[in-house]
């Protein structure tokens, strides 16, 4: 082992930066990351082992304890359990005689729930030692079993069970076309940088991760900025549940999405650039790499592109299961080998991102539209959309309808159209941008998906009338306490107050007050965390609550109180160790049952 | 004497830091008995309470006896109001929250050093505990919460005078802040 974390450590040029990326090769290696390359990493990188510790702790894919040679996790998306996700995690453990969250004994095996993979369109979906499965179904994990208790190494499995599908059902302006290779940056050259920026400004081109910040500004603030050392990093941690866009545009669109960055590169003047790519998308990541050095050798990244003097790489960051990732802070943390905690902003990372130097942060979507405007100029996007959202925006559509997958609209496209094109009906409403979204009724599909409506970083998933709204706000409440990053305490512990009192109402349990605390508690959490995840982290309540109040109101039972835990049961330990079963050993739940 | 307002006051799994705290109000106790008048309360070893205003409630929820009690005092009194870190929170009891109860017990009565006829104890008179430490919310409505290790005699000033010339009570941030 000293000699494999050796070999890891000098490939990596003893850079603490590259600390995940060495966990992760740790990690895929033993299936933990072993005491004795802590203490190994900590000489070699010179950083403290309790910083070593703190990283492996925080990120899902990192153990300090051994998981199965075969690690087994399933997604946990509520489009997964739509699709039968529980059923099919129970006949799988039952199968590998293993439970869920352990490790079966021989050592061979390990089974948990993992937040969502990102393949809610071709779910129930999974990933065996990081690497995506899909359309998981009986008969499927049969096979795995068998493979399994076999040990036939992964290259040997059938490609079936990883295939991963694009599923564009709708394109538009951007999907319909891919630019060929060099053609964005030949143009922006050719214009001229400042004139590219400015195309890119008159067309309204707003980041699609969500925020919807002007990329021009974004840009142009960086450029302006006294450091020269600059960088480019594309946001590829989509971890939004029901968001899958960015898989399909690095599957297919990749070179468009690069050529973007390196557009970008020539306007804010960065040498270096960073795809960070979720951890789950690792399918990915040797067919970019390969893309990347295809660029090279194109003459379209490295030194000197196209003759021009333009000096740019591209290197890619994977990460390692954490949510909060996908906030732009947290990601250049997570870059720089650290855990994924939030910084204040400001400074924001146009002024101090990576390193401190200035950083351009932007979604993959951003970039695939920036090439695509170098090209054909700002008009050409602008002409398309709503006055203050220009453009397109690619959905990724899951739930209940016949064709899930992606669909590209323009702006202003009214939620009704985008229903009848994805062929759902009898639909009780849609979860537009993901659990920190909005939850919209069926009496509001005339609203339109645009920054001054519906904002949404492209996740669009749909509801029919079978479905249980509290199942979903369920799910999503436990998503949240399970990915906070646990830095601010109104997100660390408001997120599992949240969920606690959720589950009290939904288990019954609720009495008069308990709607009305649950609501002072997200209010709590809303206003007082730190970051974006704690601020929507109670939108699934907070938007259900004020639709459909009466859902759970009708949970709440007709007493003053309940405890929210099971009384008599906390005794059962105390109980049999000292032997007692007369009446005084009990406790009723309820109060007015007991007469002393 | 009939128009007194009525206060019980308890320790569950609490230390009496929080009533001792409280017997801080000094001299201020005088003009407090003019308007109060105690019903179940250590001050004054009545057994059970009766009809009252306002309970205080020290400490966390640990055993099925300080359940029964928790929940005569809530049948009892209008406000019921938890006082201090371990009634909200659960505090330094529920430090054993982190360890199975069979261990602690293992530990206390069977296994532990210089434990002399070892046996789990076990009669009828003795409450069992609850396998985790509660905060005395999670088992009854609560009205009111008076933070602190302990909340200060100025706390329990503050908030009883308003309570009793009818405010709502609130305390000021300079009552509420620790270091």
């Amino acid at each position: 082992m000293r000699q494999f974390i050796q070999g890891i450590a000098e490939n990596n040029h003893y850079q603490a930066t590259h600390l995940l990326q060495i966990l992760r090769q740790i990690q895929s290696r033993y299936h933990y990351i072993p005491e004795a390359a802590i203490e190994q990493l900590s000489a070699a990188l010179s950083i403290p082992r309790t910083q070593i510790i703190s990283v492996i702790e925080f990120y899902s894919f990192f153990h300090l304890a051994p998981r199965g040679q075969y690690e087994l996790l399933i997604s946990d998306s509520i489009t997964d359990h739509m699709l039968g996700k529980k059923s099919l995690i129970d006949y799988l453990a039952n199968k590998l005689g293993v439970v869920v969250g352990a490790v079966r004994e021989d050592g061979v095996v390990s089974l948990d729930n993992t937040s969502c993979t990102g393949m809610c369109d071709q779910g129930p979906a999974g990933l065996v030692n990081g690497y995506a499965l899909t359309r998981l179904d009986r008969p499927g994990i049969d096979k795995i079993v068998a493979l399994i208790n076999q040990q036939k190494p992964l290259d040997e499995w059938p490609g079936e069970l990883f295939q991963v599908d694009d599923n564009i059902y709708k394109s538009g302006l951007l999907l319909n076309r891919q630019i060929e290779h060099g053609v964005a940056l030949k143009s922006a050259l050719k214009r001229g940088i400042k004139e590219t920026l400015k195309e890119i400004d008159n067309s309204g081109l707003r980041g699609r991760g969500g925020a919807g910040f002007k990329t021009a500004t974004k840009w142009q603030f960086c450029s302006e900025e006294q450091q020269t050392e600059r960088y480019v990093v594309c946001n590829a941690d989509e971890g939004e549940p029901g968001t899958f866009k960015d898989r399909v545009l690095l599957n297919s669109y990749a070179d468009q999405v690069f050529e973007g960055m390196t557009v970008c590169a020539a306007i804010i003047g960065a040498k270096q650039g960073f795809l960070y790519l979720r951890g789950e998308y690792l399918h990915l990541h040797d067919k970019l790499q390969s893309i990347l050095e295809q660029r090279r050798q194109n003459g379209l990244l490295g030194s000197n592109i196209l003759g021009e003097g333009l000096d740019f790489d591209i290197e890619i960051c994977l990460g390692a299961g954490a949510y909060i990732c996908g906030e732009e802070s947290a990601l250049i943390e997570s870059m720089e080998g650290k855990a994924g905690i939030p910084r204040n902003r400001p400074p924001y990372p146009v002024t101090q991102g990576y390193l401190g130097k200035p950083t351009v942060v932007n979604n993959v979507e951003t970039f695939l539209a920036a090439a695509g405007i170098a090209v054909n100029g700002g008009d050409w996007f602008a002409n398309i959309g709503t006055e203050k959202s220009k453009g397109t925006k690619i959905l990724s559509i899951s739930g209940d309808c016949a064709h899930p997958g992606i669909y590209e609209y323009p702006f202003g496209t009214t939620v009704q159209t985008v229903l009848n094109d994805c062929g759902a009906d009898d639909v009780l409403g849609v979860q537009v941008g993901g659990p920190s979204g909005t939850f919209i009724s069926n009496q509001e599909f005339d609203r339109k998906l645009a920054f001054e409506d519906l904002a949404t970083g492209g996740s669009f998933i749909v509801f029919n009338a079978s479905r249980n709204i509290l199942d979903m706000v369920h799910n999503f409440t436990h998503f949240f306490a399970h990915e906070s990053c646990g830095f601010c305490t109104p997100c660390r512990v408001g997120t599992s107050l949240l969920q606690k009192q959720l589950d009290k109402i939904i288990e019954g349990h609720g009495s008069a007050g308990d709607v009305v605390a649950l609501e002072e508690l997200c209010q709590l959490v809303k206003n007082y965390s730190h970051c974006g995840l704690g601020q929507t982290a109670a939108n699934p309540i907070l938007t259900t609550l004020e639709r459909y109040p009466d859902l759970y109101q009708s949970r709440l039972k007709e007493i003053s109180y309940e405890p929210g835990f099971d009384l008599d049961g906390a005794l059962e330990t105390a109980r049999r160790m000292a032997n007692r079963y007369d009446a005084g050993a009990h406790l009723a739940q309820l109060e007015v049952n007991e007469h002393e | 004497m009939a128009n007194k307002i009525r206060v019980a006051t308890t320790s569950l799994a609490g230390c009496f830091g929080c009533h001792m705290s409280f017997l801080d109000i000094d001299e201020r106790m005088l003009q407090l008995v003019e308007v109060v008048e105690f019903d179940r309360s250590p001050i004054t070893d009545i057994e059970h309470c009766t009809n009252c205003d306002i309970g205080l409630i020290e400490g966390g929820v640990c055993n099925s006896e300080n359940v029964h009690v928790l929940r005569e005092f809530r049948n009892n009194c209008k406000i019921l109001v938890a006082v201090g870190a371990c009634a909200i929170n659960g505090g330094l009891p529920a430090m054993r929250n982190h360890i199975p109860l069979e261990e602690c017990l293992n530990e206390a009565y069977l296994d532990g050093i210089g434990v002399e006829n070892p046996q789990i104890p076990s009669d009828i008179e003795l409450p069992l505990l609850l396998d985790q430490v509660r905060p005395i919310h999670e088992v009854v409505k609560i009205d009111y919460f008076l933070p602190g290790c302990p909340p200060s005699a100025d706390v329990f000033w503050k908030f009883l005078t308003d309570l009793i010339e009818g405010r709502e009570p609130s305390l000021p941030y300079e009552l509420v802040h620790y270091d």
